[in-house]
């Protein structure tokens, strides 16, 4: 297929433009070449939009790629493809891998290993400190010169304020925001989910929300004194949204993620799971207030994106005791029906709103050149039918892994096709 | 009329009615266990496994005598760890279980909800024999055969429950089963080990479970004064200071006693210690029903294999 292709019919939402209307858009040479109400051309391959949604490419800011490391639970090449399964044109990947992406070779590898898969963009993040220990600083700009767009010590928080301090001033320098997984670990080593009436009720060790709270009031205030951009990842408290909003109204550059499973589930799912570990995740699955004050961050704007923190693991290791198995589901192939399913049918945003919580904002948080259809944008374009209902299989999964609560659901509002630059990957 | 489940997972999931079955049915066995021959045929060719992950005694001896004294075949297996320390998933353990068709399987674990996961993959059914901090769902029902033996009802009465609660499957057990069957359970230890919350996920139209703001006001006025085993490793998980202070300021003593009913009965579920939780004299006191509920341990778990395996 040429990187030329007219998309015709289709209802355009582009908050970056403020438009959402009925267009055809032309992409030559993969770039956005015209928008018009109709636009007529010869010699060139259409598609069909009709009843579909024309968006920048959707963008997953927190995904876990596995490679290098542990290719037995996802491979860049298997989470790229993924990614491109579930609407999404670029991914940034969390550097836990194995060796961790603490300097450029691991960088320029996932890079390399990112272009022979020929599918959706991938963009790594760095970590802070050498291997995600809290002790010393990476080599952050040698990373960022081979590719990185932001940096994070995920599931391995700095603990230490005045590591945090520097690694914010110096990310700073080289114009990187800095991720942030907020857990200070409150005396709950080896917590297994929410601390609250369900933790006491299935006697499992629970991790309070005032873990995360603790941690974003610090990074806030230490955004505040390095003047560092900080993105949180993965909010998931009541207390947190609020730290945030507050941050905002301040003017601090302070942005924020959440997933699609703490805007859909509570730590009464995970009660009426019967201990299934598909519902372990970290940050851990909250309560209904929690659940509740994420969705009006959503509604109110608070909320910046959409991020899956796509985490998959082998079916042995969800297979152990619940309290013994690894955190974390795949998210990348059910992100876009839960979002359309839970907050647009819902009436709590709007097609401009979900559009920029999957494209625009990630987008800009991480100064990616992308989240736009411009013209002369590079022409990564997601399709959706926000009408189609879907019943969530995982055993079709184009990730390696199955670790998903959501097997079986049927929802309403899928990802159709994902153009990156002007060429629809091989599924 | 054999109980219409499968598993026996946990109090929470029974109803008043199950209950009074499996205490009404572990009376008639009560009796057998008292015969000069004390066995019974109903369930000769059936299989038990005690599969034992956690160090138990009691217990497991009881499963076992119980299982025997029904003419079934048991075995033990004491894995003494988790799957992920063995290598084998518990996915893994339950199929190789069930490829070798037993009947039940009684099983004890230090993970809470270990066997509600084998449960959903096997056709035997499967005993809860205490699982982490969760449920132990035998001992609460022979408990609650020991307390009505004393007290002849359940509406009314004032049970404290007293201790770790935070750990306890014990205690959840209980406060599950007694407040279904219409008493009023106080909770009361060092605020380090009260699960707070618990209260409000336990919900019965008769009973009530709450903490109370000390042991002496749990214990005042209480017609069952429970204890439950302080385990040495909570000190220096920073719980409380030392196990002196413990015994000291939520011990078990005949001071404190002295606030319950004047007729009231302690109990413990064992092992004690004596002089940290409660005291000996108190332990060893008349009003001390804690080898009647060992007695009744047989009872109730002969009852409930019977009301699970013994179906044709």
């Amino acid at each position: 297929m040429s990187s030329s292709i007219l998309i015709k019919n289709g209802t355009i939402v582009d908050p970056s433009q403020s438009l959402e209307a009925q267009r055809d858009l032309l992409v030559r040479d993969g770039r956005v070449a015209a928008i018009e109400p109709a636009i007529h051309e010869d010699g060139i391959e259409i598609y069909d939009a009709a009843g579909l949604i024309v968006a920048p490419g959707f963008i997953d800011l927190h995904v876990h790629l596995r490679e290098p490391g542990f290719e037995y639970k996802e491979t860049i090449e298997s989470g790229a493809r993924a990614a491109i399964a579930g609407g999404f044109t670029s991914i940034c990947c969390m550097p836990n891998t194995q060796p961790i992406n603490d300097n450029s070779s691991v960088t320029s590898f996932i890079l390399e290993q990112a272009s022979k898969a020929r599918a959706a963009n991938v963009h790594p993040l760095g970590a802070i400190t050498v291997g995600s220990k809290g002790e010393q600083l990476a080599e952050i700009g040698e990373m960022k010169r081979a590719g990185i767009v932001a940096v994070s010590d995920d599931g391995r928080p700095v603990v230490d304020s005045g590591m945090m301090r520097h690694a914010m001033e110096y990310a700073a320098d080289f114009d990187l925001p800095v991720v942030d997984h907020c857990e200070d670990c409150c005396g709950a080593d080896g917590w297994a989910m929410h601390e609250g009436e369900y933790s006491a009720l299935m006697g499992l060790k629970g991790l309070p929300g005032a873990a995360e709270d603790l941690h974003v009031a610090r990074d806030i205030m230490l955004a505040e004194i390095t003047g560092a951009r900080i993105h949180i990842a993965h909010i998931s408290t009541e207390r947190s949204v609020d730290l945030v909003r507050q941050a905002k109204r301040r003017g601090l550059a302070v942005t924020c993620e959440v997933a699609p499973h703490h805007f859909t589930l509570s730590d009464k799912d995970l009660f009426e799971s019967g201990y299934d570990t598909n519902f372990k995740m970290a940050p851990p699955l909250r309560s209904q207030t929690d659940l509740a004050a994420i969705l009006e961050g959503l509604r109110d704007g608070t909320i910046d994106a959409i991020a899956t923190d796509h985490a998959p693991h082998h079916a042995n290791e969800k297979m152990r005791e619940f309290d013994h198995a690894p955190n974390g589901i795949v998210g990348l192939e059910t992100a876009v029906s839960l979002t359309f399913d839970r907050l647009f049918h819902r009436g709590l945003i709007s097609l401009s709103r979900m559009v920029d919580l999957l494209s625009c904002g990630p987008a800009r948080i991480f100064g990616l050149d992308r989240g736009s259809l411009r013209i002369g944008a590079v022409a990564d374009i997601t399709l959706c039918d926000p009408h189609r209902r879907v019943v969530i299989d995982a055993s079709r999964f184009q990730s390696k892994s199955r670790n998903t609560p959501f097997n079986g659901w049927e929802l309403q509002g899928a990802p159709v096709a994902a153009f990156v630059a002007g060429r629809l990957p091989a599924a | 009329m054999p109980l219409k489940r499968k598993d026996l997972l946990g109090i929470a999931d029974l109803t008043p009615e199950e209950i009074v079955l499996i205490l009404d049915t572990a009376e008639t066995f009560r009796d057998v266990n008292r015969r000069r021959i004390k066995k019974v045929p109903t369930l000769r060719g059936k299989t038990v496994i005690n599969l034992f992950f956690e160090a138990s005694t009691r217990t497991r001896t009881s499963f076992e005598i119980a299982a025997k004294r029904l003419s079934a075949d048991a075995v033990n297996i004491s894995a003494s760890t988790s799957s992920v320390v063995k290598g084998e998933t518990l996915t893994d353990t339950a199929l190789n279980l069930q490829a070798m068709a037993p009947d039940a399987i009684v099983i004890r674990h230090g993970s809470s909800g270990a066997p509600h996961q084998i449960a959903r993959i096997l056709d035997a059914s499967v005993i809860n024999a205490g699982d982490g901090a969760h449920e132990h769902p035998t001992q609460a029902l022979l408990d609650a055969m020991t307390i009505r033996q004393s007290k002849q009802r359940f509406a009314g009465l004032k049970v404290a429950i007293l201790g770790d609660i935070l750990h306890s499957r014990v205690a959840r057990s209980n406060a599950h089963l007694l407040s279904k069957l219409g008493a009023h359970v106080v909770f009361a230890g060092p605020r380090t080990l009260l699960p707070f919350g618990l209260e409000k996920r336990i919900t019965s139209a008769e009973g009530s479970v709450r903490f109370a703001s000390s042991v002496e006001e749990a214990i005042t006025d209480a017609d069952v004064v429970m204890m439950l085993r302080i385990q040495l490793e909570r000190q220096s998980g920073g719980f409380f200071p030392s196990l002196r202070e413990y015994s000291i300021h939520y011990g078990l003593t005949r001071r404190r006693l002295s606030l319950a009913r004047p007729d009231a009965i302690v109990m413990h579920p064992g092992p004690i210690n004596r002089g940290v939780e409660i005291d000996s004299d108190v332990a060893d006191g008349s009003f001390s029903l804690i080898l009647d509920q060992v007695a009744n341990g047989v009872a109730v778990r002969m009852a409930v294999l019977y009301l699970l395996a013994g179906g044709e």
